[in-house]
């Protein structure tokens, strides 16, 4: 009863950090502003800011690819453009969200900005390595562009041989040798990030006062090491034998195709997890701060991100229980799927508890935050569906599948990622956003989102193939509505595009901490000076010190 | 007969019992996924509102052991869940299992087409006659990338491989005409990889292997493979390359660029297919067409020119390919 007085009251969010403490010479931003200092950078900070432009634009050309794809789908017999160019437009488009944004999107930006500050490190501990994975990145990321400017790639973004490697006509290698490129850049962040989780903590700040952020690139980074070096291998493997023939996928060479199929899901599986767990992280962050209370069964929390990094290395076979694989190996990769829906769940009914008695402030973060939970709920049952051997017989490769892994990968990593931008927005830029805008955006994406994917589990259902340019007759309307939400969708990413850029320059000057959040990252100024902290951050005595506490923190720390 | 064009169909019709009980199997676990996930948004939505900040609420902590909640609440949904895999499970393992008295269909996927092979011979592109009441299996398997052959009617897929067969067996018990499709990303033409499949009464099924089937082979198969080579894409009218039409060609007088006029007949046609090159039309334009010398097996280029032997205009042509059963040439 004592908390619902000086909780529910509105003067609480005042902030209690001092406003900006440092001169603007001191402050990352504006420390130095030649084009030479970005490019040669080795501060987290700006190396972040880097890789946050980048996945920007190849978001956009993602979308619009995306864009094309919605346009000739509104039509059946494909009458807007040739069954080639839908082919080329899906294909960039997977290739292109998957692997130059969705991968690095949430580790890239806020991972290498926001993990030093909240373990109160000055940098990562390699700050060379960190600006090197981001050269990485852009030049596989432009070599992969190159097919496009020559052409344009058909093989959908899974490679699939003997399609892939003897079959197609198109620029296939110069797309390969990108994306393979590519991949090694995630290495380098993941084994940049274990060793600073491990060594380079501010004293006092152990294993079970971090952050659930941190914990989540945490195990993050453990698949990055892990998996990624297997589809790098596999892409080497498929240029060789497009290159010269080798055999090892072409049965025409005595090589097994469903080999590269186990190759690529053995990595892209586990990829799924490092879309998903860091947008977890990013819930986890802004559930707390916007209802002022300690995240609900933290430990369990921290465990589960850890748990999925691991199942999740199982569960591969279950994209391929129609492929002839052996039903035995099908019982128990369908068995496996339904043991990772249980972590993921408990993810959710802690967040649903954390908010429960808190002191809610719907600001767009939260607003993003609770759409997340919405898709992210109906886009891991879904997955259940899928996991489920006799109806993934009907649903498998249809558009079902198209609308369950948009529920998971939209909903839990670019709403993750939008609610993180706009929380974290003012410590990185030191300007606030517009607030009213930011609402109207999230609304809009999360009604666009539903109106566009939605009617996609039916048209799965009633059995559309997915990858089809053209299709029955019967199947238009619910196509034509899924088109219509992807304006809305559409409109709703411009805004904050807007928006957010136009704050640079005219938004209200931030202070340090204006939620009221915990977290080291709160303490330093907004924006952070060059190294983080003008003096040693105090580590707080529990993680999540929100004014609200739960029965818990009693039990597990009291 | 064509497949249902109702545009606001919301559920896939189902003809067999596995079918039926694959869309029980679905909707049992749309009923438990709602009741996992309908109160984590109302309570959202009840705490948004109830807790919202300044708003007079107990805020008091409720002193639940939280071990206890987030043990059960992870191991009961699981354990609910699990009911679902078996059920799953079961299903699956009876559709990998067909019985040993099952008719057999060779098919073979390549792109971009379907070909079916009945146990009597007769054989058909992309369209598949079937008699109900009898388990049939599909043995299956395909001559370059991988492909998958689906049958939403029947609720069942499996992929065709390039090196090695594949079965999908079931028993329908209704008849009716369907969509069958490829599913499995196959290049260009993947999504025009289909057809129809038409249950038909055993009775039925007998007559069609001995009147159509014969027939299909000829006319409608001739028009598949027309369009599996790329042949309509440019000699269609509409189409983009503006190359001669095709349509009442067969028997007519053609006028050739060195003055020659030639009767179209079987062996000219051949020889066009083969060498476009030679014996080039007065008044065409660039040459275009690609040689089909080693792209078209022997058996394949005479069915279609069997095919443009019946080909008296681009409206018959469709009619040929919508009506197999019937075709009366
Ligand atoms: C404007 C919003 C979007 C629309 C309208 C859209 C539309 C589509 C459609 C229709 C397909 C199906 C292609 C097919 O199977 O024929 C597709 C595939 C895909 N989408 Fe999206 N999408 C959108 C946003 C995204 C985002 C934000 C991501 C990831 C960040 C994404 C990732 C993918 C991937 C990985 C595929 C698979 C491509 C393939 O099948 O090879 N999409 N999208
Ligand atoms: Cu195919």
């Amino acid at each position: 009863m004592s908390a619902s007085g000086s909780i529910g009251g509105t003067a609480r969010r005042e902030p209690h950090a001092p406003e900006a403490t440092i001169g603007r010479k001191a402050d990352y931003l504006h420390a130095e502003s030649t084009l030479r200092s970005w490019f040669l950078t080795t501060d987290h900070k700006r190396i972040a800011l880097l890789y946050l432009a980048s996945i920007t634009g190849f978001f956009v050309i993602g979308a619009l690819a995306a864009g094309v794809v919605r346009l000739a789908l509104i039509v059946p017999n494909g009458a807007i453009m040739a069954n080639d160019t839908y082919n080329k437009a899906f294909t960039i488009h997977g290739v292109v969200m998957v692997w130059f944004f969705l991968i690095p999107s949430i580790p890239a930006t806020f991972g290498n900005f926001l993990i030093p500050l909240m373990i109160g490190a000055k940098d990562l501990a390699f700050p060379k390595l960190n600006l090197t994975s981001w050269y990485v990145f852009m030049a596989g990321a432009l070599f992969t562009l190159v097919s496009v400017v020559l052409g344009g790639v058909d093989t959908g973004w899974t490679f699939y041989a003997p399609l892939s490697t003897a079959f197609s006509n198109t620029w296939v290698l110069p797309a390969l040798i990108g994306v393979t490129i590519v991949g090694f850049s995630p290495i380098l962040t993941g084994l940049n990030f274990v060793v600073t989780i491990h060594t380079m903590r501010a004293p006092g700040m152990t294993w079970f006062k971090l952050p659930i952020f941190v914990w989540a690139h945490y195990a993050t980074s453990l698949i990055f090491l892990l998996a990624t070096p297997v589809i790098t291998t596999a892409l080497i493997l498929l240029i060789m034998e497009r290159a010269f023939h080798i055999g090892v996928f072409d049965p025409a060479y005595g090589g097994d195709p469903v080999l590269f199929q186990h190759l690529f899901w053995f990595y892209s599986h586990p990829a799924v997890y490092i879309m998903v767990l860091p947008g977890m992280g990013v819930i986890s962050e802004i559930v707390p701060a916007f209802a002022q209370k300690k995240l609900f069964g933290y430990r369990f929390v921290a465990y589960a991100s850890i748990g999925l990094a691991s199942v999740t290395f199982f569960v591969w076979g279950h994209h391929m229980f129609v492929n002839g694989q052996s039903d035995l190996a099908s019982l128990v990769f369908s068995a496996l799927s339904f043991a990772v829906a249980v972590p993921s769940a408990v993810k959710v009914y802690n967040w649903t508890a954390t908010i429960h008695k808190g002191a809610l402030r719907l600001d767009t973060p939260m607003l993003y935050a609770m759409g997340y939970i919405g898709l992210f709920v109906l886009g891991g049952l879904t997955g259940l569906y899928l996991a489920t051997l006799a109806i993934n017989q009907h649903i498998h490769a249809t558009y079902f599948v198209v609308a369950h892994f948009h529920y998971i990968m939209v909903g839990g990593t670019v709403l993750a990622f939008l609610g993180g931008l706009h929380f974290w927005w003012p410590k990185f830029t030191g300007r606030m956003y517009s607030e009213p805008w930011g609402r109207v955006s999230a609304l809009l994406i999360f009604l666009g989102f539903n109106v566009t994917f939605f009617p996609q589990f039916i048209l799965g259902y009633l059995g559309m193939p997915r990858r089809y340019a053209t299709y029955p007759a019967e199947f238009q309307l619910l196509n034509v509505l899924s088109s219509a939400g992807a304006t809305i969708l559409a409109a709703g990413y411009l805004f904050p595009m807007l928006y957010l850029v136009y704050s640079l320059w005219f938004g209200r000057k931030a202070p340090a901490n204006p939620w009221n959040a915990k977290g080291l990252e709160w303490e330093t100024s907004s924006p952070p000076p060059t190294h983080n902290f003008l003096s040693p951050p105090e580590v707080p005595r529990i993680p999540y010190d929100y004014p609200i506490q739960a029965q818990e923190s009693r039990d597990q720390h009291g | 007969m064509t497949p249902s064009h109702d545009p606001l169909q919301l559920w896939p019709a189902a003809v067999s019992a596995t079918a039926t009980e694959t869309d029980l199997l679905i909707l049992a676990f749309t009923v438990l996924t709602l009741l996992l996930t309908v109160p984590v948004f109302v309570a959202i939505t009840y705490f948004a509102v109830r807790y919202r900040e300044g708003s007079e609420a107990n805020r008091s902590p409720s002193g639940i052991r939280s071990n206890l909640i987030e043990i059960s609440w992870m191991l009961i949904p699981f354990l609910l869940t699990l009911i679902f895999f078996v059920w799953g499970a079961r299903l699956y393992v009876h559709s990998k299992n067909p019985p040993p008295d099952a008719m057999v269909v060779e098919a073979i996927g390549r792109q971009w087409m379907w070909k079916f092979q009945h146990p009597t011979g007769q054989s058909e592109i992309n369209n598949l006659h079937l008699p109900i009441g009898q388990p049939i299996r599909l043995h299956i398997i395909s001559q370059d990338v991988i492909h998958a052959l689906y049958l939403p009617a029947v609720r069942l897929q499996v992929a065709a491989l390039p090196d090695r067969y594949t079965d999908l067996w079931f028993k329908a018990d209704k008849v009716g005409t369907y969509h069958l499709y490829c599913s499995e990303y196959c290049g260009t033409d993947h999504s025009v990889m289909g057809g129809e499949v038409t249950f038909m009464n055993p009775g039925d099924y007998q007559d069609w292997l001995t009147h159509a089937g014969a027939q299909q082979g000829k006319v409608a198969a001739g028009r598949a493979l027309y369009e599996a080579y790329g042949c309509a894409g440019c000699h269609e009218p509409g189409s983009a390359v503006k190359a001669p039409s095709l349509a009442g060609l067969y028997g007519s007088q053609v006028k050739l660029a060195d003055g020659r006029t030639v009767t179209a007949d079987e062996g000219w046609l051949r020889e066009k297919i083969l060498n476009p090159n030679g014996d080039r039309l007065a008044g065409g334009g660039k040459q275009m067409m690609p040689s089909f010398a080693g792209r078209i097996p022997a058996d394949e280029l005479t069915t279609l020119i069997d095919f443009l032997k019946s080909y008296a205009s681009p409206a018959a042509g469709k009619a040929a390919d919508a009506t197999p059963a019937g075709a009366t040439r």
